[in-house]
């Protein structure tokens, strides 16, 4: 039994905490919530560098062989430090989808251009009717000769507004189940046919309206079997969320730690308002809430790198982390007051960060009715 | 990280697996389905004969305290026997508040083992290991949560002490033969300071116990102090150390506290009570609501057991755990909690209906733990204290100011 990362990680951990103490100022993640594009391009470089973009891909795809643990240490720093920027969209939704589906030419063409920083990539998978089932994809794309074409809107698409490729889920086959004739294409984001609108998001992350409109494909851009995208798109989505908590962890920490460090030296009523047993008490909670993220989120990691089953533990991470990460922040606003009430604070960006978190590939209700089912329920 | 489970009995050399055979025969034998009935309507351990008839048959077998040496009652086994004996107790479902506590000493072996004279350990070790029962006196009416405050008087006479006063919330008093007390020995040093622990005789002329109800049904008592004579042979630890003894004392209570396996088994319970439950021609176990309700109760259990295993590895790995041991206990009783009211919400009406009853469903465990869990949040240290220890010492907030506030009498 062993709760902690062992000593390369901790390692690979504070250099990360470090390097973006440095590089990732919250002045920079204030300026990326503002800027179109939402990712400064010398960080992305410096992290590429660091063979941080292909820490979890295979050395032969120009990546760092590393396993699960050593991605949510690294996630940790990332939460911790709001980094903003694509490594959601286009090392994991993408990359890890590629990874596991992709043929051996894809996986050669497109692995190592992710891990060098030169190719950024996202996953259009939601749409209108802002669902996470299948019978929520109406996205068309119908086949036409040596292609495909494409038809219809995605919403919420993160970061589609600098990707090169789009992987796009679209329906080709009315099967007899709505998981049944989804298909993956990996679009070029400059395709005739395609419009991406930006939209403004609570947490200034970048997500998009992609327009497909008559989008021509080719079949070899394909990703995965054909009208079968569905389950292997879940499984992805399943490595995706641990990562994912591990970010809303190393976040959920930090909001702790500031309204900690606040309540010990805010002096009101001639003493540290830290020694009243009222905010004892919400740091104490706190304290328990982050440690059970912690250990939910661990948890799933250790068992999906030894290869076990881990949906039970994924779910529950899932649900736990994303409600305990705004707990957590919507505490610390009440400790700081109205000083963190203004945008030269950086609690609103945990705030922020967490709601987003907590809906982005489904919420505490999704995950407790997924694990309902999994209870034989 | 590593995050495998433990499988019990895995890591056992040859000398173990045999005492753990034999040990484990001898539970089927010993332990009836009374007894384990008996622990699952949740009521408190010194009131249920058959446990304490049970700690006796362990006793004399060696095995309630099996790392003591023989010449205290123990068995005389080396160190890792009696998680063994715990494990083995445990696997058969049988618990109860304060029993598996007992397989060290209960509060006083540990204690009277560090603290005790020779002579001490002569006379009280022996009484531990063969199940003797100790009730506990610390609470009176006016020294609750703040403990030191306590009023009740031992004042030197000759070789005794001559006590004057009340305890209350003293449960099993009216069973037990002693008493361990916290006593003001000395009424002009500083409240700490002026506290020993003192076994007293329960039978002895000028003790007085009565009865109080819980609303749980269950007996707890007052204990009442008419200069009752104690020899001061039976102080435990030098005088006015009493509250330094005491609070290592209640550390081991709430860690007790905190191994508690009956939120699992509940939810477990209401589980499948939904699945099988049908109201108005559904299964309970397709209302949206409901679902969510045991998704999230059985979360909360996983939650629960990973506090418990990161305490373990804690200690194994000799951190500090002065922050950290609160956090079972705390989300456990409040836990607890959740599961009897929300459980109540899904067996609706039926949820009322007491063991007795029959109607009563789950054996009315849940009517039963609706009332017995709110104990849980206070007793053994109120959560609402425990969470201002674990932000000051985990977090490094500054403690809260003692101010003396006049009241009006």
């Amino acid at each position: 039994m062993d709760f902690d990362y062992n000593d390369e990680q901790k390692m690979l951990k504070q250099g990360a905490r470090e390097f973006f103490e440095k590089e990732c100022p919250k002045s920079l993640v204030k300026q990326m919530m503002e800027d179109e594009k939402g990712n400064p391009p010398e960080l992305w470089k410096k992290m590429a560098q660091l063979g941080w973009l292909g820490l979890i891909y295979p050395e032969k795809y120009g990546g760092g062989d590393g396993n699960m643990i050593d991605l949510i240490a690294l996630e940790e720093e990332m939460g911790r430090a709001c980094l903003p920027g694509p490594f959601f969209s286009t090392v994991l939704l993408s990359g890890l989808f590629i990874l596991h589906n992709g043929s051996e030419e894809q996986k050669k063409e497109l692995l190592p251009r992710i891990a060098n920083g030169q190719l950024i990539l996202t996953l259009a998978l939601t749409e209108q009717s802002d669902s996470y089932e299948a019978s929520a994809i109406t996205v068309e794309a119908k086949a036409e000769k040596d292609d495909y074409v494409i038809d219809g809107t995605k919403l919420f698409v993160p970061d589609a507004q600098i990707a090169d490729y789009i992987i796009c889920i679209a329906r080709t086959k009315k099967g007899t189940k709505p998981e049944d004739g989804l298909t993956a294409f990996l679009v070029d984001r400059k395709s005739p046919g395609i419009t991406v609108t930006l939209l403004k998001t609570l947490a200034g992350d970048k997500q998009c309206e992609v327009v497909f409109s008559k989008v021509k494909v080719a079949k070899k851009n394909i990703i995965g079997k054909p009208d079968q995208a569905w389950s292997p798109l879940q499984e992805t989505l399943q490595q995706v969320k641990i990562a994912q908590c591990a970010e809303m962890v190393g976040g959920a920490q930090r909001a702790l730690e500031l309204a900690a460090d606040h309540a010990k030296k805010r002096v009101q009523f001639d003493r540290p308002i830290g020694s009243f047993p009222v905010i004892h008490h919400l740091i104490a909670n706190a304290m328990m809430d982050v440690d059970a993220c912690k250990f939910l989120t661990y948890e799933a990691a250790w068992k999906y790198s030894e290869g076990l089953p881990c949906a039970k533990e994924i779910a529950m991470a899932k649900a736990w982390t994303g409600e305990a990460y705004q707990r957590t922040a919507a505490m610390g606003h009440q400790v700081l007051g109205g000083i963190g009430y203004t945008m030269d604070g950086e609690m609103h960006l945990y705030f922020r960060r967490a709601k987003s978190g907590e809906l982005t590939l489904g919420d505490g209700k999704f995950h407790r009715e997924e694990l309902a089912k999994l209870l034989g329920m | 990280m590593d995050f495998r489970e433990y499988v019990i009995g895995e890591l056992d050399n040859d000398e173990q697996k045999k005492f753990r055979k034999e040990l484990g025969e001898w539970l089927d034998k010993n332990i009836s389905p009374e007894l384990i009935e008996s622990t699952w309507i949740l009521r408190t351990t010194a009131n249920i004969p058959y446990a304490n008839d049970f700690a006796k048959k362990l006793g004399e077998k060696g095995w309630l305290c099996p790392e003591w040496p023989k010449e205290y009652g123990g068995a005389g086994l080396p160190a890792g026997y009696a998680t063994i004996v715990a494990e083995e107790i445990s696997k058969r479902v049988l618990w109860a508040p304060g029993f598996l506590g007992g397989l060290i000493g209960g509060v006083q072996g540990p204690i009277i083992m560090q603290h005790g004279t020779p002579e001490q350990k002569k006379e009280w070790l022996p009484k531990i290991a063969a199940g003797a029962q100790f009730a506990l006196g610390y609470t009176e009416p006016n020294a609750g949560t703040d403990l030191a405050s306590l009023q009740i008087r031992a004042a030197k006479d000759g070789n005794d002490y001559i006590l004057n006063g009340q305890k209350m919330f003293s449960t099993g008093a009216h069973n037990a033969r002693y008493h361990w007390l916290a006593a003001r020995t000395n009424p002009e040093m500083p409240k700490h300071k002026g506290v020993s622990m003192i076994i007293a005789d329960l039978t002895a002329p000028g003790v007085t116990v009565t009865k109080l109800t819980t609303i749980a049904g269950d007996r707890t008592n007052e204990v009442f102090y008419d200069n009752v004579r104690v020899p001061q042979t039976n102080r435990i630890g030098p005088e006015g150390e009493g509250w330094n003894i005491t609070r290592s004392a209640l550390a081991a209570e709430r860690g007790d506290l905190g191994t508690f396996p009956w939120p699992k088994i509940l939810v477990d319970e209401l589980i499948q009570y939904a699945k099988e439950t049908k109201r108005d021609g559904k299964p309970l176990s397709e209302d949206p609501q409901i679902r969510q309700t045991l998704a999230q109760l059985s979360m909360d259990v996983n939650v629960l057991r990973l506090y418990g295993r990161r305490l373990n590895w804690m200690i194994e790995k000799n951190m500090d755990i002065s922050w950290s041991a609160p956090f079972s206990k705390i989300f456990e009783s409040e836990l607890s909690q959740r599961i009897a009211n929300q459980g109540m919400n899904i067996m609706g009406l039926y949820g009322q209906l007491e063991q007795s009853s029959k109607y009563a469903k789950l054996k009315g465990h849940i009517e039963s733990a609706y009332l017995t869990m709110v104990v849980r949040s206070f007793g053994g240290g109120s959560n609402l204290r425990l969470r201002s220890d674990i932000a000051t010492r985990g977090m490094g907030l500054p403690r809260e100011p003692q101010l003396a506030m006049p009241v009006k009498k």
